[in-house]
């Protein structure tokens, strides 16, 4: 689906080190220790493909690439901030993976997005204003403690999950690959938060608590993932996209699973007008905008 | 899951989340249970010392990967977690960041017994010496083909 | 298992180990003991978690990997300091995992450290609350984002040079610890050595950001060897037990070496106008270094020590309530799973 020209390839294969196997009992552990980048859709390859013009999305496509793009960013760029501060060691490193792989398809969506515009994944993340990010409010809310990170990254991770899992049969081949390779890693996502939903519901009184109130918090920004508008019924009917109504069924049955195991209730808060689709954020992704591209901003044009 | 899960599957989709979750007892017995105790190389045989080894303190596991199919699982290093499900992922998340494996395996510390070291000289001596159970000793039959 | 195995922890000595037999007994294990120990050492192999080592050994092994764990720990801060304003996507998912993988290497090192006999949350506790040392270099402040240059270029250089021959300590669970981190620290350096390179072909301001940004970090990172080799009492020791492999004077000296070329790349100079190669000894030699700021930073009066240690401890206890929660539903599952087992039985 992504061909591959010798660009792409390069950086792949068996990484040396250089480093000398200790002399007693040889390299023992050097099986254990192996590592590879492996073989996959990396941003860089959408990058390039758009750039040599072996691919352009089209204006709407391009406008939706830029919505799942959004999400995925503001989401990294939250779930960045756990590292060096998570609950424990292992956690940071977790939290770290799931964020390295957020942020890794918000480059891919945001590279090919800007195809359209001729913009690189860069511009697009650095240099549009608030009113112009295209996420909904969920991803831009606090983290907050650790039971409403873990309440955000529930509701995230089903929603992505049903989302890519559909995309994946999208017409356009893109989005599909991208999909393609998110789908499993938001997978992983999903036992993640619901390992902890259970953990943090069944653990101590006082974790219970911080969970209920992380899913109280979370839970008004559920509806707006689900909404749809024109842009994503017109890509819908094209079979590019799937309209946002028509996850809610799979994630209301999956994520009322967990939720029934850990003898949690979905709260019952009233929905939140949402708008994020079109601009209109909550008070919260100015300030996180304003830390992510400070130092961009600073040297307009620069590379780095 | 099991406390120990399944170490030939680690369970990496939602699909296998604990599905006994819903059946928490709050009774407080519970903490009669036991917890991995750190340490499995480290010294159960010396004054380790304890006072970490509190309410919230998470159990050492050792980790087992396996690098790709035919290969057997190796000691890759340690971690701590709560339970064996956490264990398996905290493995992956850990052991795992750069392709280094297909598999993985986690085992509570102290559930491993080790020999004696100081016992190496009578417990690995009985092979030292019995060069008839390699084909190196077998010097007559050099040069003949297939053998 | 091995329940009578010889400790060289000193311990309260129980009634038995006071009558005469017994104190006999060990002894002769301790001789034993110290004649396996110096044989390993003697053939250069390897000292495993059960084998007896002598106390000081023991203790000079905990001291060191668990500082060397904390400045992972500790290490993480700077550069995470800059993740969310990483200026270019790219630069941000390469930051996260240099900083996320340091995590990872401080848990390599703590669960060596374990093996030693020392409980991971006991290291926790000695480092957050001060009485724990981690590398001076962390308490000085990433400013900017040339720092994460800096800092991948010169800090993790400096650690590289430190921790390759360490891949080979005599006490194995160190070792293998270091062999994963030496590998997956390969990119840490190149990553650094980049940004510099970026900057330094850049805008005459990013240029100035990133020679403002050597300049600060070159000192502190010479100073990571640790005090000139007359000052340096432990290292004597340290390499007769082959722990340390090389003293701190020769592995500063060839890490000048390198950057004295690399820094040529970089269309950088070097804040030291005295580095030369000495002829006669074979041995780049550099200016003087000011080992009183150093003993300053190490004392506690560095400019960021009480802010790392704050938010370390601040991290810590703020995630008490999840730690405890996970330990507590654990404890119920496996009461549960009792619970079944009896009722089958029954």
């Amino acid at each position: 689906m992504i061909p591959q020209t010798p660009e792409t390839t390069t950086g792949h294969g068996d990484i040396s080190t250089g480093v000398a196997a200790p002399t007693a009992g040889g390299d023992s552990n050097a099986s254990a220790t192996r590592i590879t980048p492996g073989n996959a859709l990396r941003p860089e390859d959408i990058a390039l493909e758009v750039r040599t013009g072996l691919t352009k999305p089209s204006e709407d496509i391009a406008e939706y690439a830029l919505r799942l793009g959004d999400d995925a960013l503001i989401l990294a760029q939250r779930l960045g901030h756990w590292i060096s501060r998570a609950p424990e060691l292992e956690e940071d490193v977790a939290l770290g993976n799931i964020a390295l792989d957020q942020l890794g398809h918000a480059r891919s969506f945001l590279s090919y997005a800007g195809g359209a515009w001729d913009k690189s994944e860069d511009d697009l993340a650095y240099f549009r204003r608030e009113h112009e990010f295209r996420s909904v409010q969920l991803f831009e809310q606090p983290n907050d403690d650790f039971a409403v990170t873990i309440a955000r990254q529930f509701i995230v991770s089903y929603y992505q999950f049903e989302l890519y899992r559909r995309l994946t049969e999208s017409t356009d081949a893109t989005i599909a690959a991208i999909a393609a390779k998110a789908v499993k890693e938001v997978d992983y996502h999903r036992d993640h938060s619901a390992q902890w939903i259970l953990r943090l519901a069944g653990g101590t009184e006082e974790s219970r608590r911080r969970m209920i109130h992380g899913l109280r918090l979370m839970w008004p920004y559920v509806n707006e993932l689900f909404q749809d508008d024109e842009l994503a019924q017109r890509l819908a009917e094209a079979g590019a996209a799937v309209a946002p109504s028509s996850l809610r069924e799979d994630f209301d049955r999956l994520t009322g699973e967990v939720l029934a195991e850990a003898e949690l209730e979905v709260p019952d808060v009233p929905a939140a007008p949402g708008g994020g689709r079109h601009g209109r954020h909550s008070e919260h992704l100015g300030y996180l905008l304003a830390e992510m591209q400070v130092l961009a901003r600073e040297h307009p044009g620069a590379k780095w | 899951m099991s406390p120990h899960g399944n170490p030939e599957v680690p369970a990496s989709s939602a699909t296998e989340i604990d599905r006994d979750a819903q059946k928490v007892s709050a009774e407080p017995e519970a903490s009669a249970s036991t917890t991995p105790r750190p340490a499995v190389d480290s010294a159960a045989n010396q004054p380790v010392e304890t006072p970490a080894e509190g309410r919230n303190a998470w159990g050492l596991w050792e980790v087992f990967v396996r690098s790709s199919r035919g290969l057997s699982h190796v000691h890759a290093g340690s971690l701590h977690a709560p339970d064996a499900a956490m264990a398996l992922r905290n493995a992956r998340d850990l052991y795992t960041r750069r392709n280094e494996g297909v598999s993985i395996w986690v085992v509570p510390a102290d559930a491993i017994a080790a020999s004696d070291p100081d016992a190496k000289g009578s417990f690995f001596e009985s092979p030292q010496g019995k060069d008839y159970r390699h084909a190196t000793y077998y010097t007559k039959s050099e040069g003949v083909k297939h053998l | 298992m091995a329940a009578q195995n010889l400790q060289s922890v000193p311990a309260e000595p129980t009634p038995r180990e006071q009558d005469p037999a017994e104190q006999a007994r060990i002894a002769a294990q301790e001789a034993d003991g110290q004649a396996s120990f110096d044989r390993v050492m003697a053939e250069d192999s390897r000292i495993e978690p059960k084998d007896w080592m002598p106390a000081p050994y023991r203790k000079t092994l905990l001291r060191q990997i668990s500082q060397h764990a904390h400045s992972e720990i500790i290490g993480m801060q700077p550069e995470a300091n800059w993740i969310s304003r990483a200026p270019s996507l790219k630069r941000k998912a390469i930051l996260m995992a240099k900083v996320q993988d340091e995590a990872g290497h401080g848990l390599y090192l703590y669960s060596a450290a374990e093996t030693l006999g020392q409980s991971r949350d006991k290291m926790m506790e000695d480092l957050i609350a001060g009485k724990a040392r981690y590398s001076s270099i962390f308490n000085y402040p990433a400013l900017t984002w040339a720092d994460m240059g800096a800092i991948g270029w010169l800090v993790d250089g400096a650690a590289i040079c430190n921790q390759v021959p360490l891949c080979r300590a005599s006490y194995g669970p160190y070792g293998r610890a270091m062999v994963r981190i030496c590998k997956e620290e390969s990119f840490h350096q190149r990553q650094g050595f980049e940004i510099l390179l970026e900057l330094s072909n850049g805008t005459p301001a990013q240029k100035q950001m990133a020679q403002d940004a050597v300049n600060r970090w070159y000192a502190p990172s010479l100073m990571m060897f640790g005090p000139p080799d007359d000052d340096s009492p432990n290292s004597k020791q340290s390499m007769a037990w082959n722990i340390k492999r090389f003293s701190n004077d020769e592995l500063r000296s060839r890490f000048v070496g390198m950057m004295v070329e690399q820094v040529r790349v970089l269309g950088l100079t070097l804040p030291d106008d005295q580095i030369r190669f000495n002829e006669d000894t074979k041995k780049w030699e550099h200016g003087p270094l000011d080992w009183r700021e150093f003993q300053e930073v190490l004392a506690g009066r560095g400019p960021c020590n009480s802010q790392r240690l704050e938010r370390r401890r601040s991290a810590h206890d703020d995630g008490a309530w999840v730690r405890e929660a996970a330990a507590a539903y654990a404890d119920k599952q496996r009461a549960k799973q009792s619970m079944k087992t009896k009722e089958y039985a029954a």
